[in-house]
This record gives structure tokens, sequence and C-alpha cells, in this order.
């Protein structure tokens, strides 16, 4: 297979929300439209919509071929020593606020603490698409790096032309440059005397090799942990301004809902309080989230509903309601039909892919203030500049009215690439002429967020008589397609994705459908090596060339202790594959209770190859992280809807993994020195379900296809914890 | 009709004027600006809001002003003295307990109140007790070996 990013070739068809219009146009664009009347204001707008395309997303501008080449859009040495960073990449808790410093630190040779990350600001920082993809390891930290040691060699080049000598001889260390020879030594404040670095990266890049990091690939702690652990950060639903109003959405009661009418008289009665309708936005501000809350009570609106499936019949839909204009040609190579009508080993499963929720722990936010025609934005997002362009959409602006700021915020997966906040909170603070501050509820984050996408996904395969697969077919309806290509050498192949009109809003999720893709391929594998009775690592091993996947898997086999006897009432599984550049082999131990008829994940390893480890520790953490979260997905989590309703819209009713779901956990970190250091926030999360899966299909013989699998394996009278 | 009400937080008393349902988690964002204290759920299911009342958790956001008379309350910011973090902070930081870190201070909450009434707790005990915690993030594991060490390391009491 190609190892091209899909970047090359565009985004994934399953970042729906990248591909989809701004949530809202506002119709008011102009101040002078408004209308205050005292305590209570309304505004009235026009109910029509109009549809435009947000070219954010899809924005070539800036793309990552075409990077500034300025130290200055990048870096800036102080006065006082301190290097201050700029970069669109955002902290989301994946902690590359620490390991961008680490690149810093390691090719400025700095001590990492004299490092500040500018992150997210659009007015600050040279444009970038978005934290999103598993990007910023591959691209931001070389990038940094690359400015890095440019920075290095001009701080050279400075005080070999001060002490009138040749840079070669010189050396940099903890912030200064030093001349063994003479002894002498100048900081790199005193050489740089606040100008700005207006030098352009040199076309050939002199980095440190990673053998020889002492700062990067060291597992150094979250460089602003402390603010953590006692409360002081402000994520982005923390800002607060003078003035601030706090802003409540009145929200339809299903999906595709239109406003037909609303009565605000009473919600206008509560002192300071504002209700603006904007089309079929109607929200209100007022001094207090329970103000707030109590206005949007009061208000009677009227919404006109239209039909909307539930998830009792999702499957079926999906494979009713494809949309046949919108499919691309499938992947072909060799002859599928062929083979399939000539051999008697054949095999063939369907899998179903519920949607799930990202269920970020702090739910969608945005403060807005706009000074006359400026508007000014801190919020929760992975793309700050996409966010922007909504903006600009939404109000009618140039770009340069708008800035977007984004405070390192309480996690995103993917889920956190638009800005309806943003949007809401800004149309409330120009009604109001206060900044607004809007913080979903966590009902509303479970209802108007977008989901991860649900599918279908058929698998065939044929197998050789020496164990060899002849010919595959896959086929992907609606989940996505990344991933969906196999690993396996597979001489004859169709596979195909097939977009379908959702039923709900759905976007971007953690590792996209690579998790499911991942899921019903190497469960097929499963059974494939038990229909020619063959362990199911072997299977794998005789079917697969690439040297870097091979060793996940081998290496991870030996130390999960894959070929030690297993006790009685135990299974083994294990998934891999290889995603966003990173190779990854996940095994689980699975225990049947049969008196109970209980099963439970007792022990989970994963065996990781992203290249040269920046942060081990950083690793480790996303790595088992990355589990803990896939097994929700794997076990027991699933939106369920009905007439447009989310029906598990909270925490009590829908289960995410809490402590005592957590199996004991290990990490095999294959710190690859040779290769290029890549993203470790998606990748992992793939093995772990196809694991659990083929864990328990060889305890009990049952295959599990469905994701969650509890729901099934109840069905069957097993409990799965 | 608001009220007045005077609560002790972190050893000061502060004088709000609010309605009496008020939920303690609204007071301490909207009108004490102590943010430390997060709001995940608003129904007692993820325990980001949490803090101690008392010396136990607690659940501020289902936790009227009106019933807190005569009770201390501690916050995530109350819990260091100047530079020395309480214990389970600095384990936090030691165990690299966290990614995002917006459940933190719910955790770090949580921890101290399993600490101050209960010496030595079982990884069963922790589990137990920490349950009603949410991680989106997954840090799980380290929460745990943060907690362990914190109670290897010494009680500090806090009220």
């Amino acid at each position: 297979m190609t190892r091209r990013s899909e970047f090359a070739e565009g985004l994934e068809p399953e970042r729906y929300e990248l591909h989809s219009p701004v949530s809202v146009i506002f119709e008011s664009g102009r101040r002078d439209f408004f209308k205050f009347l005292g305590a209570g204001v309304f505004i009235a707008c026009a109910a029509t919509k109009t549809a435009a395309f947000q070219e954010s997303g899809k924005n070539h501008r800036g793309s990552e071929d075409d990077l500034p080449r300025e130290i200055d859009a990048w870096l800036h040495i102080g006065g006082n020593g301190e290097i201050t960073v700029f970069t669109g990449k955002v902290e989301v808790g994946q902690n590359i606020r620490t390991s961008l410093s680490q690149a810093v630190a390691e090719e400025l040779c700095v001590p990492i603490a004299r490092v500040h990350l500018v992150m997210g600001d659009t007015q600050l920082v040279p444009f970038d698409m978005g934290t999103f993809g598993s990007r910023t390891t591959p691209v931001m930290n070389l990038q940094l790096r690359r400015v890095s040691a440019a920075a290095r060699d001009v701080l050279l080049s400075l005080a070999a032309k001060q002490w009138n000598t040749d840079a070669a001889q010189l050396t940099a260390a903890d912030g200064k440059i030093l001349d063994p020879k003479s002894n002498r030594s100048a900081t790199y404040a005193e050489l740089v005397q606040g100008q700005r670095l207006t030098q352009l990266l040199p076309p050939e890049d002199p980095l440190i090799p990673a053998a020889q990091w002492k700062v990067a690939g060291q597992p150094v702690p979250k460089v602003d942990g402390r603010d953590f652990v006692t409360g002081k950060h402000r994520y982005p639903s923390d800002f607060k301004l003078p003035r601030m109003l706090y802003g409540k959405v009145v929200r339809p009661p299903s999906f595709g809902a239109t406003l037909v009418s609303f009565d605000a008289q009473t919600a206008q009665q509560i002192p300071g309080v504002m209700v603006v309708r904007d089309g079929d936005f109607l929200a209100v501000a007022a001094p207090s989230t329970a103000l707030a809350v109590k206005a949007a009570a009061a208000i009677q609106a009227e919404w006109k509903s239209v039909p909307q499936p539930s998830s009792k019949e999702l499957f079926g839909y999906l494979k009713k309601n494809q949309i046949a204009s919108e499919r691309e040609p499938a992947y072909e190579t060799g002859n599928v039909d062929k083979i399939f009508a000539s051999s008697d080993r054949r095999l063939s499963g369907s899998f179903d892919i519920a949607y799930i929720a990202h269920a970020p722990l702090e739910p969608r936010a945005a403060l807005a203030q706009w000074n006359g025609d400026q508007l000014t934005v801190w919020t929760g997002t992975q793309r700050p500049f996409g966010v922007r362009s909504e903006l600009v959409t939404a109000f009618h602006l140039p770009e340069e009215k708008v800035r977007v700021l984004m405070p390192d915020m309480g996690s995103g997966y993917g889920g956190k690439h638009t800005g309806d906040a943003a949007l809401e909170a800004a149309r409330l603070a120009r009604a109001a002429n206060h900044p607004v501050k809007v913080v979903w509820t966590r009902e509303e984050e479970f209802t108007w967020a977008y989901f991860r996408p649900a599918g279908v996904i058929e698998v065939s395969s044929a197998l050789g008589a020496d164990g060899k697969l002849t010919a595959w077919e896959f086929h992907n309806y609606n989940s996505g397609g990344a991933g969906i290509r196999t690993y396996y050498d597979v001489p004859n192949q169709r596979i195909q994705f097939h977009p379908v009109n959702s039923p709900l809003r759905q976007g971007s999720y953690r590792a996209l459908a690579a998790t499911a893709n991942h899921f019903a391929r190497e469960v097929h594998m499963d059974e494939v090596a038990a229909s020619i009775k063959m362990d199911p690592l072997q299977f794998r091993l005789k079917n697969l060339k690439e040297e870097r996947l091979r060793a996940v898997f081998e290496q991870g086999a030996r130390q999960f202790g894959w070929d030690k006897p297993r006790q009685a009432n135990h299974g083994f599984g294990m998934g891999g594959g290889y995603e966003k550049l990173g190779y990854i082999a996940t095994f689980a131990d699975v225990s049947l209770n049969p008196t109970t008829k209980t099963l439970k994940v007792e022990r989970v390893l994963t065996a990781f190859d992203c290249g040269a480890l920046v942060n081990p520790d950083g690793v480790r953490n996303q790595l088992i992280g990355a589990n803990v979260m896939g097994i929700g997905g794997a076990i027991f989590e699933a939106i369920e809807f009905e007439n447009g309703r989310i029906l598990n819209n909270r925490f009590s009713k829908y289960r995410v993994p809490r402590f005592r779901d957590v199996p004991v956990m290990d990490a095999l970190l294959i710190d690859r020195k040779d290769r290029p250091s890549v993203g470790a926030g998606e990748a992992p999360i793939l093995g772990i379900a196809p694991a659990i899966a083929n864990a328990i299909y060889a305890l009990t013989g049952i295959p599990a296809h469905s994701l969650p699998m509890a729901p099934a394996l109840s069905a069957r009278g097993y409990q799965l914890s | 009709m608001p009220s007045k009400y005077d609560l002790k937080i972190n050893g000061q008393t502060f004088s709000v004027d609010v309605q009496p349902d008020a939920s303690l988690l609204s007071v301490l964002r909207e009108q004490l600006d102590l943010t430390g204290t997060k709001y995940g759920c608003g129904e007692g299911q993820c325990g980001a809001c949490t803090v101690l009342i008392d010396g136990r958790a607690q659940r501020s956001c289902l936790t009227p002003v009106s019933t807190l008379a005569g009770k201390s309350v501690v916050t995530i910011e109350g819990l260091a003295k100047a530079d020395h973090l309480h214990p389970v902070q600095q384990a936090f930081l030691d165990e690299g307990a966290m990614q995002c870190a917006y459940c933190t201070s719910g955790m770090i909450m949580s921890a101290v109140s399993l600490l101050n009434n209960r010496e030595n707790p079982s990884d069963a005990d922790i589990l137990q007790f920490m349950q009603g915690n949410i991680c989106r993030c997954g840090s799980y594991p380290r929460i745990v070996a943060a907690i362990r060490k914190a109670s290897s390391a010494g009680k500090e009491l806090v009220r």
C-alpha cells in the first residue's frame, strides 16, 4: 500500500463537519439594525436562511507544504532571554505544549523553562488548518525544530561577527553562545537585542539527530502542570470580562425543527434579560446563568418538527439511504470476482458501528466581545482559524476584523472542530452590546454537537491452500474511509466507501473511521485464521510484509505472553494496524466466569511505533488514554435516538469508561530513533476493540460484530464488563 | 427572592446575595471567580465540580448555598499553602496524572477527601471512592498511582 499522507489526497470523507456549511448564517450584519429597549431588548429578523459554504478546513492558504519561512513568524527572543514561539496548533490535553517546547529547547539550546508557546491566537500565529489528523508531531514539531535550528545559526553568526571569529568555532548552550578558545560568552538576549529575526529558514536543515537529543526524547513533565493542579489555569469556559452576560440558546425540541412563532413577554420582564431571534436562532443573555436559564425557560416557542428515523432502525436505514452520486470508484486491484467464483475457502461478515459521542469533559464554550466592528472570541476549538472563517461568514465581516483565541481547553477528541458556541456568543454579544459567554450544558453537548459516524461494514475474503489471502472485498457504509485499505498482502482487492444521508449530524472523532475499519478487518482476520485452525499471530505474519507492523505484532506478542499457557477460562485476542503514520498492535486477555457468564477484560498491552519518541511519558499517557477511551466505544457506548431527540443525553444515561472499567494496562514503546517522529493521539485507539472481540471469540466462539459489543453479547446471555 | 448568605470558603468568609437554590458551583464560578471548580454535567455524575464541605467531597453543582450555614468549604484554590502543594497535588504532578486536566480539580478534591477519612486505602477502596469522577482522557491508572503515592506520603488533613 502507499504510505502517502491522506492530506496529500485531501481530507477524509468522514470529516463531515468540515465539509458542511456553517451552522448558522445571521441575517443581521449591521449594528444599526438593532433596537435597544431598556432592560429587555428584543430583536426580530427575517426568518430565512442563506446557504453559504465555509471555506475553512479546505483552506489551502498556508498549507503544510507552504509554511512561512521567516524565523520571526514563529519565534522571538525577548530582551530578557525568554523565547516566545508562535503556533496555530492548540493544546487539548495531548500535551503538545510540552513536546513542542522540547523541540525548541533542543534545537535552540535553551532551558525548556525559558520557552513559551503562544498557541491558537489567530492574530499572532501563522495560519494553521487545525489540530487534527495527528499532524502536530510530524509537521509542527519538525517545523519548530527547523526554526529553532535556524535561529541558533543566526545567533552563532551574530556572535562570530561581534568577536570577529569563525562561527564554526563557537558553540550554543544554555541560552548562550560560547567561544571555547577565548572563554567569551554572550547570552541570546545580548546578541539579539530585542530585534526580530527576519532571516529565512535555510533550505538545508542541520537538525540534531534523535540519537543525540538531550531534551527531546526525554519524559519531560507537563510544562505548566502546576497551574492545572492548583486550579489556576483558565479554560475557555472560565474566561470572564467586565460587563459580561451569560447566554443561553432556546433549542428546538428535535433535529430539523424550525421556529414558527414565539412569545418572549415573560422572559423580557426579567431585569437585565435580552432576547434575540435571528432566523431559527432564538436565545437570551442575562447577568447570570441562572437568570439566563430562567428566561429561556419562560419563552413560549412553537416549532415545526419533521419526521426523523430512530436508532432502532439505524443499520437498515444506512444501507437504504446511500448517496450514490457522491460515491467514489472503488479501490480495485487484481480480479476479486474471478477469485471468489473459483475459491472454496470463502468467508464473509457484516459489522454494525453505532454513533458515539466525544463527550469532552469541558463542553463547548465561547466568550465573545465586540469593539465596534472588531470581534474577539475566546473559545475551545481545535480549529481557531476555522472558527474565524465561520464567524467571518456568519457575520459578513472581513477576516482582519475577527480574532479567535484558544486557551488550552478541556479536550476535544475531534469533536471541537466547529464554532457553534462562538457563533452563538458572538450573535448575542452583538445584540446585547456586552461581552457574552455561552457554555453548553452537558445535554446540549450530547445533542447539538456532532457524533462519530455510525456505519455498516461488510467484509469477504478468499483463502488459498497455503493460508494466504487471495481475495479481499470490503465495503463501508457511512462510517468513513480512514484506514479502509488493508495492510495485509492480498493480490485481489475491492475496497469501497459508500456515503449515506446520515440521520444525525456527524463528523470527525479520534482516529476517524480507522477504528471501525480496523475492527471489522482484524476481527475478520481471526475468523479466517480459526477456519483453518491457524494461530491468529501466525496467520497475520503469513499475510503481512510491512516490517514495522510485523515488529509491533511480534514484539507485542512476546511481551504480552501470547505463546505462554493460558489460564482456564481466559482468552487472548489481538488487533493492530497502521494509521496516521503510526504502527500499533494491541493484545487483550479476557476472562469468563462460567457460572455468571460474565466476561471481563483483565489485561491489555499495546505495542506502538511512532518513530523517534519526542516525549515517551506523553506518548504513554496518550496510549493508555486511547485504550481507555476505546473501551467505551468497544463495549458500551452508543447514542440512542428517536423522533429527532437523543434519548441518552446525560452521563447518567450515556455510560463512559470509569475507574473500574480499566483493566491492567501496559505499553510497549518502540523508539525508532532512525525514523521521523509522528503523532500518538490517534493510532493507539485502533487495536483495543478487535483485541477484545477476538479474545471473546477465542473464549466463547461467539463472533462479536458490533461496536459496542455488550448489547449483542447480552442478548446471548453474556455480560461484558 | 435573593437572600444574603455568608459562605466560609478557603478560610475566608464571603457574603453573597443569591437565590436560595443557587448552586455552590454557580456562586464559586460566577460570583467569586473561583473557576478551578468545573462544570461537567450538572447532575453529580462526573465529579468535575467536587469541593470539600467540612472535609468531605461533595458535588458543588448539586449543593444549594442555603445548606451551607456554618459549614466550611475548600476548593482547589484553597488546597496549597503558599508555595507548598498538598501531597495529593504534588503526587498528581509527579505521576503526570492528567491530560487535558479539566477533571483534575475534582479528582484531587475527591482524593483529598478519601485520604482525609481513610488511612492507607487499598486499590479497591480508591476505585470505589473515585468511581464517580470521570476522566474522559483516560488517565485513570495514573490517578490511582498518584493517590497511592499521596497516601504513603503522609497525612495532611484538609477541613
